[in-house]
Order: C-alpha cells, then sequence, then structure tokens
C-alpha cells in the first residue's frame, strides 16, 4: 500500500533522531517515564536517610557522615520536588499520558510533535537543576517543597538558601513551562485529533483523566510560574513582594512590607491543584484496569466523566484549606472547609463506582488487577483522613503533626504510586511487546502494600500524640520518647518496602529482554491500543485510520461471540 | 463567468472536526515541514488556531496571577520600624504617561499592520491552488509589505519600553523603590518578554516568504502570530490602565 509505504518512510532512523531527540509521542512518554523512574528512586533514597536520620539522629553514615539538622530540612525539600514535580507529575502524564493519549484516541501522534519533544528536554533540563542545587556551595535549600517566604525569599536565612534555593526556584519555573507546553498539546490532540467515531463520551477515561489534568496544569502552572518570578525578584533584586520587615541574625533586612501570604496563596492556588494533576491519571488507570479485569463495563461512565470534572473545578476553590494556620478570616476558613469536603462527593462517587464495576465480576487477579485494587485502597485510606483535615478546628492541631504527613502520602502520594505501577503492569506488554513476570509482580505488590501501609497508617497515630512533623530531631523529647519504638518501626518497614522496590526495578528491566512474548491483546481489552500490533508502528495504526464503532468498556455485553467488544470492531458485531 | 480578484472571499477550508471524523495529516502531525494537499493544510490551520487558544490561556494565567498579587499587595499595611504605626507603603509612580501614549499608539497601529499582513497572506494562500494550474495567472500576489511594516513597528514598541524604563529610573524609581514600581517594571518587562516571542515568530514567518516555503504553511504561521499579536496588543492596554488605576 503506499500510503503505508510513504508513512513508514517518515520514521527516523539515525539513533539521535529516533531515540534522544524523537519526535514520536511514544519515545518521549517512555523519555518521561524513565526520567520518573531516576527521580523516584532519588526521592526514595531522599526519604531513607530522613528515616534513618529521625531515629539515629547522631548515626555517621557512609559517605554522607552525620546528617546536620539543616541537611535534614535539604533532604526534606528536594524529598517533597523531586516526587511531586518529577515523580507524580512526570510519569502518569507526561509518561503514560504521552504514550497511550494519542494511540487511545486513534490519532497517528501529538498535536505538535516538536512542541513536545520541547517540553520532555525542558523537564529533562528542570530536573538537571534541580539535582545540581546539592552540588553548589551552601547545598540544597531548606524551605521544603512549598518554599515558604520568608525563609525561602532571603539568602542569609541558611545555608541552602543561598545559590541552592535560587536554582530550586529556576528548575520549578522550567518545569512551569515544560508543563504548559505539554497541557498546550494534551488538550488540542485531545479535542482534535480523535479519530472518526471516537465521540468525546466514547473516550476510554484514562484519556479523560489526561485531558481534564491537562486543564488544571494549563491553569496551575501559569500562576506558580509568576510567583516563582516575584520570589526570584524579591531574592536578587531587592523587591518586597514576600518578605515584610524582618531580622535575620540581628540584621535588619533591606525589605519592608511584603506578605509572606501572597505567597502562599500563590503557591497553593497551584498547589491545591497541583494534587489531582498527580491523582486523576491514577484515576483514569484504575477505572480502566478494574473494568478489563472484572469483564464488566466501568459502573457509570457518565459519572465517572462528570466527578473527574467536578474534582477538577472543586480543586481551584479549596486552597486556603493550606493555610488554615495562617489566621485567616473564620468567614473564608468555613467556605474553604466546605468546598473542600464537597470534593468527598465526586470522590465517593468514583469510589463507588469502582467497587459496582469490580462486584459480581469475573476478576482475574493479575498484576496490574492487584495494583489497581491497592489504588482504590490507598485512596479510601487516604481520603478517609481528608474530611478531619478539611475542617479549621481539626486542621489546627494536626496541622503540623505527623497525621497530615500520613493523610497526603496515603492519597497523593501512595495512590498516585499505585496508579504508576497499575499502569506500568498493565501496559508494558505494549510498550515493549513482553510480559512482565506474574510472579515477581504480585510478590512486589504485596510487599509494596503491607509496606506502604506499616508506614503511613501509623504516622496517623503518631500524629494524634502530637509528634510535630519537619523536626529533625525529637529522640531527646520527654513527651516523644514512647514514641520512638514505633519510629523505629516504620524505618525498618521503610527499608525493606525500598529494598521491595529493587524487586520491580529487576522485574520492568528482566522482562524487556526475556519476558515471554505478548500477543497484540494479552489482557482482552477493548481500547484502540489493543487494537494495533505490539509494540505500536511509528505512526501507531500502521497506515490505516481507526474507525470507533463502539463505547470503551464493552465486556460481557449479551450475544456477543466473546466476553468483550473492540472499539473498532464491526457495529455487527453484537449480532453475530 | 467568474473573475478572480485580489478581494475575493475564500473560507477557511473546514474538512470536519475531530469527533466527525478527520484524518490527521500523514507523517503524525502538524508541525512538521512535510504536509500533504491543501486540506491538510487547513486541517494544520484550525490545529494551530485551538493550539494557539489553549496556549494563551496559560499565558493570561501568568498575568492574573501578577494581577491578583498587585492586588493583594497594594492592600498590605507594613510595619513602619520608626513610628510603630501600621502604613501603607505604595508610592505613587510617576509614569511617563506621554511616551506611554505613544508606545500605545505604536503597538496598535502594529496590530492593524498585522492584520492587513494576515489578510494578504490569507488571500495568497487562497489563490496558491489556482495559480498552480497552468497558464492561469491571477496577477501579482505580492502586495505591500505589511509583515515587514509589523515587524519594525514592534521593534518600535519594545523601543520605546526600554525608553519608558529609562525614563522611570530617571524620575527615581527602580525596580525596589516602591511595590508600585516593581510592579510596573513586572509587569511592562514581562509583557515585553510576550511581544518579543511574538517578534521571534514574525520573523520567522518574514524568513520563511524569502526561504521560498509554501504559501499555506506561511498563511498558518502568520495567521497564529496575528492573533498572539492582538491578544498582546489588548493586553498591553489592560496592563496599561492596570497600572494607570493602581499607580
Amino acid at each position: 500500500m503506499a500510503t503505508t509505504a510513504a508513512l513508514h518512510a517518515h520514521a527516523p532512523q539515525g539513533f539521535i533522531r529516533k531515540y534522544i531527540f524523537s519526535l514520536d509521542h511514544k519515545v518521549i512518554g517512555l523519555q518521561y517515564y524513565f526520567l520518573a523512574l531516576v527521580a523516584v528512586f532519588v526521592g526514595m533514597a531522599l526519604s531513607l536517610l530522613m528515616r534513618i536520620h529521625m531515629i539515629w539522629p547522631t548515626a555517621v553514615l557512609p559517605l554522607i557522615g552525620e546528617i546536620k539538622p539543616e541537611t535534614y530540612l535539604s533532604l526534606l525539600t528536594m524529598h517533597g520536588t523531586i516526587m511531586v514535580f518529577f515523580v507524580l507529575t512526570t510519569a502518569p502524564q507526561g509518561g503514560f499520558g504521552n504514550y497511550f493519549l494519542p494511540i487511545q484516541i486513534g490519532a497517528p501522534d501529538m498535536a505538535f510533535p516538536v512542541l513536545n519533544m520541547l517540553s520532555f528536554w525542558t523537564t529533562f533540563v528542570g530536573f538537571v537543576v534541580l539535582i545540581a542545587a546539592f552540588f553548589v556551595s551552601g547545598g540544597a535549600p531548606l524551605h521544603g517543597w512549598t518554599g515558604y517566604t520568608p525563609l525561602s525569599a532571603l539568602p542569609s536565612a541558611g545555608p541552602g538558601e543561598q545559590l541552592g534555593a535560587d536554582l530550586w526556584i529556576t528548575s520549578i519555573a522550567i518545569f512551569c513551562i515544560a508543563s504548559l507546553m505539554g497541557a498546550l498539546n494534551f488538550i488540542t490532540t485531545t479535542l482534535d485529533l480523535r479519530a472518526k467515531g471516537m465521540s468525546m463520551m466514547r473516550m476510554p477515561l484514562t484519556c479523560w483523566a489526561w485531558f481534564i489534568t491537562a486543564i488544571l496544569g494549563l491553569l496551575a502552572f501559569g500562576v506558580l510560574l509568576s510567583a516563582g518570578i516575584l520570589l526570584l525578584l524579591d531574592r536578587n533584586l531587592g523587591t518586597s513582594f514576600y518578605v515584610p520587615l524582618v531580622v535575620v541574625n540581628g540584621q535588619i533586612m533591606a525589605h519592608k512590607g511584603g506578605s509572606p501570604l501572597l505567597w502562599q496563596h500563590l503557591f497553593w492556588f497551584f498547589g491545591h491543584p497541583e494534587v489531582y494533576i498527580a491523582i486523576l491519571p491514577g484515576m483514569g488507570v484504575a477505572s480502566q484496569i478494574l473494568s478489563t479485569f472484572s469483564r464488566k463495563p466501568i459502573f457509570g461512565y457518565k459519572a465517572m466523566v462528570y466527578a473527574i470534572m467536578a474534582i477538577g473545578l472543586l480543586g481551584f476553590m479549596v486552597w486556603g484549606h493550606h493555610m488554615f494556620m495562617s489566621g485567616m478570616s473564620p468567614y473564608s476558613a468555613f467556605a474553604f472547609s466546605v468546598m473542600t469536603m464537597a470534593i468527598g462527593v465526586p470522590s465517593a462517587i468514583k469510589t463507588f463506582n469502582w467497587l459496582g464495576t469490580l462486584y459480581k465480576g469475573r476478576i482475574r487477579f493479575q498484576t496490574p488487577m492487584l495494583f489497581a485494587i491497592g489504588f482504590v485502597s490507598m485512596f479510601v485510606s487516604g481520603g478517609l483522613s481528608g474530611p478531619f483535615l478539611a475542617q479549621p478546628v481539626l486542621d489546627i492541631p494536626l496541622h503540623d503533626t505527623a497525621f497530615v504527613v500520613a493523610h497526603f502520602h496515603l492519597i497523593m502520594g501512595v495512590a498516585a504510586i499505585f496508579g504508576i505501577f497499575a499502569a506500568t503492569y498493565y501496559w508494558f506488554p505494549k510498550m515493549f511487546g513482553r510480559m512482565m513476570n506474574e510472579t515477581l509482580g504480585k510478590v512486589h505488590f504485596f510487599a509494596t502494600l503491607i509496606g506502604t501501609y506499616c508506614i503511613f497508617m501509623p504516622m496517623h497515630y503518631l500524629g494524634l500524640a502530637a509528634q510535630p512533623r519537619r523536626y529533625s530531631q525529637f529522640t531527646e523529647v520527654a513527651y516523644l520518647h514512647r514514641l520512638i519504638p514505633l519510629n523505629e518501626f516504620i524505618t525498618y518497614v521503610a527499608i525493606i518496602t525500598v529494598a521491595a522496590q529493587f524487586i520491580f526495578l529487576f522485574n520492568l528491566f528482566w522482562s524487556m529482554k526475556k519476558g515471554a512474548k505478548a500477543s497484540d491483546n494479552p489482557w482482552e481489552a477493548t481500547t484502540l491500543e489493543w487494537s494495533t500490533a505490539t509494540p505500536p508502528p511509528h505512526d501507531n495504526f500502521g497506515g490505516h485510520t481507526p474507525v470507533v464503532n463502539h463505547g470503551p468498556y464493552e465486556y460481557n455485553v449479551p450475544g456477543a461471540p466473546r466476553d468483550y467488544i473492540m472499539q473498532t470492531d464491526p457495529v455487527t458485531a453484537e449480532a453475530h | 463567468m467568474a473573475t478572480l480578484s485580489p478581494t475575493i472571499a475564500i473560507k477557511d477550508v473546514r474538512p470536519g472536526r475531530g469527533g466527525a471524523g478527520v484524518r490527521p495529516p500523514a507523517g503524525g502531525g502538524g508541525d512538521g515541514p512535510e504536509g500533504g494537499g491543501f486540506s491538510d493544510y487547513g486541517a494544520r490551520l484550525r490545529r494551530a488556531r485551538l493550539g494557539l487558544i489553549v496556549g494563551l490561556t496559560s499565558v493570561l494565567m501568568i498575568f492574573v496571577g501578577f494581577t491578583s498579587a498587585l492586588i493583594f499587595r497594594q492592600g498590605v499595611p507594613t510595619l513602619d520600624e520608626r513610628t510603630g504605626q501600621y502604613i501603607h507603603d505604595w508610592l505613587q509612580v510617576n509614569l511617563p504617561i506621554p511616551l506611554l501614549l505613544v508606545n500605545t499608539f505604536i503597538l496598535l497601529v502594529s496590530s492593524v499592520t498585522m492584520e492587513l499582513a494576515r489578510r494578504q497572506v490569507t488571500r495568497q494562500a487562497a489563490l496558491a491552488p489556482v495559480r498552480s494550474i497552468p497558464g492561469v495567472s491571477v496577477g501579482d500576489e505580492r502586495g505591500f509589505p505589511w509583515l515587514y511594516v509589523t515587524v519594525v513597528l514592534g521593534l518600535g514598541f519594545l523601543a520605546g519600553q526600554w525608553m519608558a524604563w529609562r525614563e522611570l529610573a530617571d524620575r527615581g524609581f527602580s525596580v525596589a523603590t516602591s511595590p508600585s514600581s516593581s510592579f510596573v517594571y513586572l509587569l511592562t518587562g514581562t509583557h515585553a518578554v510576550h511581544l518579543a516571542g511574538g517578534l521571534v515568530a514574525l520573523i520567522y514567518s518574514s524568513a520563511a516568504a524569502l526561504l521560498h516555503k509554501p504559501v499555506e504553511a506561511r498563511r498558518i504561521a502568520v495567521d497564529v502570530t496575528g492573533w498572539y499579536w492582538h491578544v498582546m496588543a489588548f493586553l498591553w492596554i489592560y496592563l496599561f490602565a492596570l497600572l494607570w488605576f493602581t499607580r
């Protein structure tokens, strides 16, 4: 076929054009994925160092030496920043979104491939700039991933607040620009490149999640970028947007009249939608996998779509719940509190729909399914502490304790990571043409599930017992003495759980070379990526254009010849 | 028999919307150098415009962030260390109004010339298939170089803004003098950076004409840059008004 030949002729041949500066969304998706993989191991190593320091504050570690209090704060800052930006935002959206959004809607590529390549490489530069903060004089910044002013605005405020903090802000600004370019591409692709028959309401829920996530990113990252520019000006040009009259080490600073709360408002206007940027793609993946492995249509497809939209919309109206401690008016706090609790409604709709999907399903407990169920489990466990923290009267005593650490790690960190794992095990056969090892996958799942619960569940208790967060050293504090054994337990489990991740790493790379050959549709799923070759050709569908005749989750349709109808099956498939 | 004249009105070719089933251009995507026939350019133009709308949303969010910061910061009282009283530190900025008005005029004129350039290339693109028929002549397609005029006016605006900065500094308002002057520099500077981005796109479009790129591809570049340019002009009027009313 002439067109096929022409299309294949477009596939770049040289190594650099094919693997480094590739315009192919699949290669770019993998680049994002592996960047996030490197980042997650860096972030995890930092968290281990923190856990070790918490229980043995004076231990001298090989290569690193003794962790000083300011080093602890640097670890905390870099752990949060790396995980939130370069893992939880990068892997689910940049990685899987890039790889599978065009295929799932039947497009040959993203709308703007050059822009797509630019957004990956911009992200990469952002990561390098961030990591560079470790190696400059003074080291990495101390101000936490939220970068609260005036600490983050004053170079004299601490050792890491000099060049390290400038690099941190620059890295975030670069990441913002990359994310804005990515969001532009995702939105345009979803609106403009859908195949014939792929109406919006026939899109898989993964595509809906990536689409809404892109809209959130488009609106949120611009505001973070503006906040970051103001912070850079405060730090380097002597303006006073954020810094009030302040005395550091007995010296009056030149700044005057700025408001630290301005930073908090701008930051959290981004920061809360960012939570949903991290978790929405996981919700999409969980919906996709629960339906496929229960052999049932997703329960309430439309409700799921509207719930994603509602979560996205409400996500922009609740940023103030991060600032209950700031002395805001009780009326504002009340409004933010009510809006926050309102998010429980669409979240509950999603949760019950997931359970409804499982109910009476012929469930196949393969590794992707286990991680999808694990996602729901983490989402519920982490989500249930949300309504507590949404109330100012409860948030004020709990805010600076380990309770909040438990809450956001379960719902944002671990749940989103489970979404990433589920997506990895689910799409690995399509991406690499081989199956991942099931036994290793299950060992990895149970180790991670039990491990993360053992780490984060006791933290709720630690928080209620008033163990403060962000403190580098508390073993000498009398009232916390009785909490030391529990802290030791958490650290031991953390070490084991981190070790278990090497099972995943081994399985990932071993299966790429030695895994069993995968067929085009090993999970007997319905969406478009399973109707093309494994791995997909350069233009995704080998020169022909898919035509969509069915919804995304038509499992067990009465009268159909098999228990699933693919989206590309002819209309008459039911009548066979 | 119809005669073809340069004022012929030809609507954009719209083969259909995504959901209605359009085959995207071969070769995977929109911004590659390859393209198929005329209809592909229609799809690419539509996609580029959609991308522009989405991209402009993010640009506007940056200015939304700055605007809310300005309103917030203007209302924050500050402690005066000498008197122990809360005061407002928002000094009235002595803006160089005549110069800024001249700049505004230049930018608005450039928006008009940009629009003329956009319509000119749209006409050329519409007539391109006709011109490709052997033996058919529709006259000289080269008109007044509106694109170059726009580039010159855009550079003139940026130079004018630079002069306004110098003037402000001469009047004693540096970036850190007062939050009010900080915002003047911040907003004009960020706007200038965005306008400079538009200028780069314009210069690329002009170069594309010299490099004999297909007129349809040039049309997409000029069209998208044109809309971007208009938005930047409106944005400047908004920022000028904001700075005037909050000075």
